[in-house]
């Protein structure tokens, strides 16, 4: 092939790996993307029903209780609206009273969140930079709850 | 006094980088050979001061010095010695510490093997090399100084996170920077040529090895990560399309394709002008992972304590050095000639192919990784983009991929036939899916469409590998000699394509056939599941150096055939009170058997996590099959022989394009 016919293959493979990827990333995004409540959003009615969402705050302390099985209920709190969370699994490590932590899941029709994944982070002094933000925005934020190493 | 010693020794290296940069860029410039022979002596001193470093902090930790704040917080006396050295790369400082001296590292091997190369050359490749260091080692000393003192002193440790006190820690830092502080030299080589304009096959000869080199680092450092990950985060998954992940993962892709772009222009001296493109991407992405990884702007389960002075600063230096490389390459890259003349059916389209099917990759896993980020700073909500996009996104654009390459290898370059290829490969096709699709059958489920795909297209590519070889053993009379004359670099390639076949079958095989139950078991109860029992005999305690442990025991048996008795932990260490899972596991060559502990219950009762992994240590054997293919390359002798010819090929050109 003469150079400049290698370049019109290779400007047209470009823009049709370019114009399928897009295509593949927006129809992947409008199913996949995972947008973040406070338990104040999600109690006003803000969050949407059926869909998945993440949800995140503190664990209340005294609401952790487990059952006969392997489900375990507790509420997440920012300070000002409290949701209750239902979890069937094994809670992280990091996982404790008075933690910030997140979990994704859907609101059910009792205004129950069910989630099918809960986060906490590695690092214990880590707050989840969504629940400090909205634990700020609710001015709540416990002081020894987001000691930074560093300062 | 050593804490000092170790600042010093940093501060005089960045000195020794602004010599090695200075006087050899402006020496290659002006033609001053004086200036120019700086370059060896001043990379070498510059390696020498980052080793001094390195070392001093190295010390601080090995002799508990709490007096340094970076060791008080991420060192205990209680720590055993192993750990102590491994804490040297356990956080933020001392971890970009290792990425500078691996810099270093990679600019005095540089000098090491570079006789074959013009002194202009090398002066330009360890002056841009000495630029990189520059940056880092200034946001060492400006944000991140690992031997800054604390008073008063700790009278101990705030010890090391227990979830790096491990093995995976030792190894997985210090390979995943050799991979991506490799591609540096990558980079610096088409930096040099082109402020050089001296863009030929020959730079591109001597930048393979290089680039190889680094990419069975960064392969084997992925793997090592996953394998990680898997035993370690008891989650029994291999996989997260966790940012921190993508962001090594990237530069793989696209060191992939360079790799693959680098082999045309060595042998056809075509697509010189994308492969430098490349070059300039895979490392400018190593940097962006970087970025991500140290800013602290990503929630991820890597996430450290941030400062947004140091995002600020890795980001205004990722800025200079994309925006830099970029315009350097625009008014550069028009004056290369690309005369290399190819059919519509050859080697060099597929390759082209595979390139484009790498970067959309590798863009459409950037863009799921910057997106969330973008979104934040204009403040138009918080989202996270989770696994599901990146499988949705990512298995499409790698599925041609991976048909391509299996028959890619028999392709000739220049002109192919097309006819005869498709004659010879066709039933090899047939073959290959009929064999996916009835083995899925056979062994798991008949209606699979996935796993049949998966494993139809695994089959082909190890058939494509194999068949290509033989074809050009059969070239040969016997078949013996045959296979002796081929060179190692065939044989890399033969393996590096076995290494992606065996990775997605473990891949394909373990995600869609792994089965786990979530169960709370009391003491001598059991649990069935994938046709295996477990039954579970209670918890002991056990205590181990600086943690105490409740120990659980599983008597997994077959059927009446006893398999194995796994022993998960759930320990407490003593210094952070942190609560870290050991998960324990029976590892088989078709079969993992995991299991890990829950939650205390009533009556000695746990809530355990057990799970059965068809297949999965497929995965990180294919990631060492593709090593060992890269290693089977580097060991190819051409590539010493032909750098003998190479200083005469690019003096030649230099002086063609005066």
């Amino acid at each position: 092939m003469t150079p400049r016919q290698k370049r019109m293959v290779l400007v047209g493979l470009i823009l049709a790996g370019v114009a399928g990827a897009v295509f593949l990333a927006l129809t992947a995004f409008q199913k996949n993307l995972l947008y973040f409540y406070t338990p104040s959003q999600v109690t006003s009615g803000e969050a949407p029903k059926d869909y998945t969402f993440r949800v995140g705050g503190l664990v209340v302390k005294g609401s952790v209780k487990r059952s006969e099985g392997v489900t375990v209920r507790f509420d997440v709190t920012d300070g000002v609206a409290t949701v209750p969370v239902v979890f069937t699994g094994i809670l992280p490590d990091l996982f404790r009273e008075g933690q910030g932590i997140i979990s994704i899941g859907k609101l059910n029709g009792q205004g129950v969140f069910e989630a099918s994944e809960v986060l906490a982070k590695h690092d214990e002094n880590y707050m989840p930079p969504e629940v400090g933000d909205a634990l700020k925005k609710s001015g709540q934020l416990p002081p020894e709850a987001y000691k930074d190493y560093q300062k | 006094m050593i804490a000092e010693l170790g600042h010093f020794a940093l501060v005089m290296a960045l000195m020794m980088a602004v010599i090695q940069a200075l006087f050899p860029l402006w020496g290659a410039q002006s033609g001053n050979a004086l200036w120019m022979a700086v370059a060896k002596p001043a990379a070498r001193s510059h390696f020498l001061f980052l080793l001094t470093a390195f070392v001093c902090l190295a010390i601080a930790f090995i002799s508990n010095d709490f007096s340094v704040l970076y060791v008080a917080e991420h060192s205990n006396s209680s720590l055993p010695l192993y750990y102590r050295i491994t804490a040297v790369w356990g956080a933020h400082e001392g971890s970009m510490l290792l990425w500078a001296f691996i810099l270093g590292l990679w600019t005095f091997a540089v000098t090491l093997f570079s006789r074959s190369l013009s002194e202009e050359m090398l002066a330009r490749v360890l002056g841009v090399m000495a630029l990189t260091s520059i940056g880092i080692e200034l946001f060492i000393l400006f944000t991140s100084n690992p031997f800054d003192r604390i008073v008063p002193s700790p009278a101990d440790g705030n010890d090391m996170n227990p979830l790096l006190q491990d093995f995976g820690m030792t190894i997985h830092p210090p390979m995943l920077y050799m991979g991506y502080v490799g591609l540096s030299v990558a980079f610096s080589f088409a930096i040099a040529a082109l402020l050089g304009g001296s863009l030929d096959s020959a730079w591109a000869r001597w930048s393979r090895p290089w680039t190889l080199v680094a990419w069975i680092f960064l392969t084997f450092g992925i793997t090592l990560g996953s394998w990680w990950a898997y035993y370690e985060l008891g989650w029994g998954g291999w996989w997260f399309w966790d940012p921190v992940e993508n962001a090594s993962f990237m530069p793989w892709l696209v060191a992939t394709a360079l790799l693959h772009s680098l082999a045309v222009t060595e042998k056809r001296g075509a697509f010189k002008a994308w492969t430098v493109l490349l070059a300039l991407f895979a490392f400018s992405l190593s940097l962006l992972g970087t970025f991500l990884v140290r800013s602290g702007v990503l929630t991820s389960v890597h996430a450290f304590a941030s400062d947004p002075t140091r995002g600020l600063f890795i980001l205004v230096f990722l800025g200079v050095v994309v925006g830099g490389s970029l315009l350097l390459y625009a008014i550069r890259a028009p004056m290369v000639k690309d005369n290399a003349r190819y059919a519509f059916v050859s080697k060099e389209n597929l390759l082209l192919l595979n390139n484009i099917l790498l970067v959309t990759a590798s863009a459409s896993i950037l863009l799921g990784t910057l997106y969330p980020l973008v979104l934040d700073a204009l403040s138009l909500g918080k989202i996270s983009v989770g696994s599901p996009y990146f499988t949705a996104v990512f298995a499409p654009v790698m599925a041609p991929m991976f048909l391509l390459a299996g028959i890619a290898p028999m392709f000739a370059w220049r002109q192919a036939d097309a006819n005869r290829i498709f004659k010879r490969m066709w039933p090899v096709f047939v073959a290959s899916w009929i064999l996916g699709i009835g083995l899925t059958a056979a062994f798991f489920k008949a209606d699979d469409i996935r796993a049949m795909a998966g494993l139809g297209m695994a089959i082909w590519l190890a058939a494509g590998a194999l068949m290509s070889l033989y074809a050009r053993v059969s070239l040969r009379a016997n078949f013996w000699e045959g296979l002796r004359s081929q060179s190692p670099s065939v044989y890399g390639m033969t393996f590096a394509h076995l290494g992606a076949a065996v990775f997605l079958v473990g891949a394909v095989l373990s995600n869609q056939y792994s089965v786990e139950k979530i169960v709370r078991l009391a003491p001598n109860e059991s649990t069935e599941i994938g046709g295996y029992s477990f039954k579970f005999l209670g918890v002991n305690d056990v205590s181990g150096p600086n943690y105490r442990a409740k120990e659980g025991s599983f008597q997994v048996s077959n059927g009446d055939k006893p398999v194995a008795e796994l022993k998960p932990q759930k320990r407490v260490y003593k210094v952070q009170r942190n609560t870290m899972t050991e998960a324990a596991i029976d590892p088989g060559f078709f079969r993992d058997l995991y299991v890990a502990l829950g939650e205390p219950m009533d009556k000695g009762a746990w809530i355990v996590r057990v799970y059965v992994k068809p297949f999965i240590r497929w995965i990180w054997l294919g990631g060492l099959l593709m090593m060992t293919g890269g290693l089977c390359s580097v060991a190819d002798r051409r590539y010493r022989l032909a750098s003998a010819k190479l200083r005469e090929s690019i003096g030649a050109v230099e002086l063609g394009a005066r």
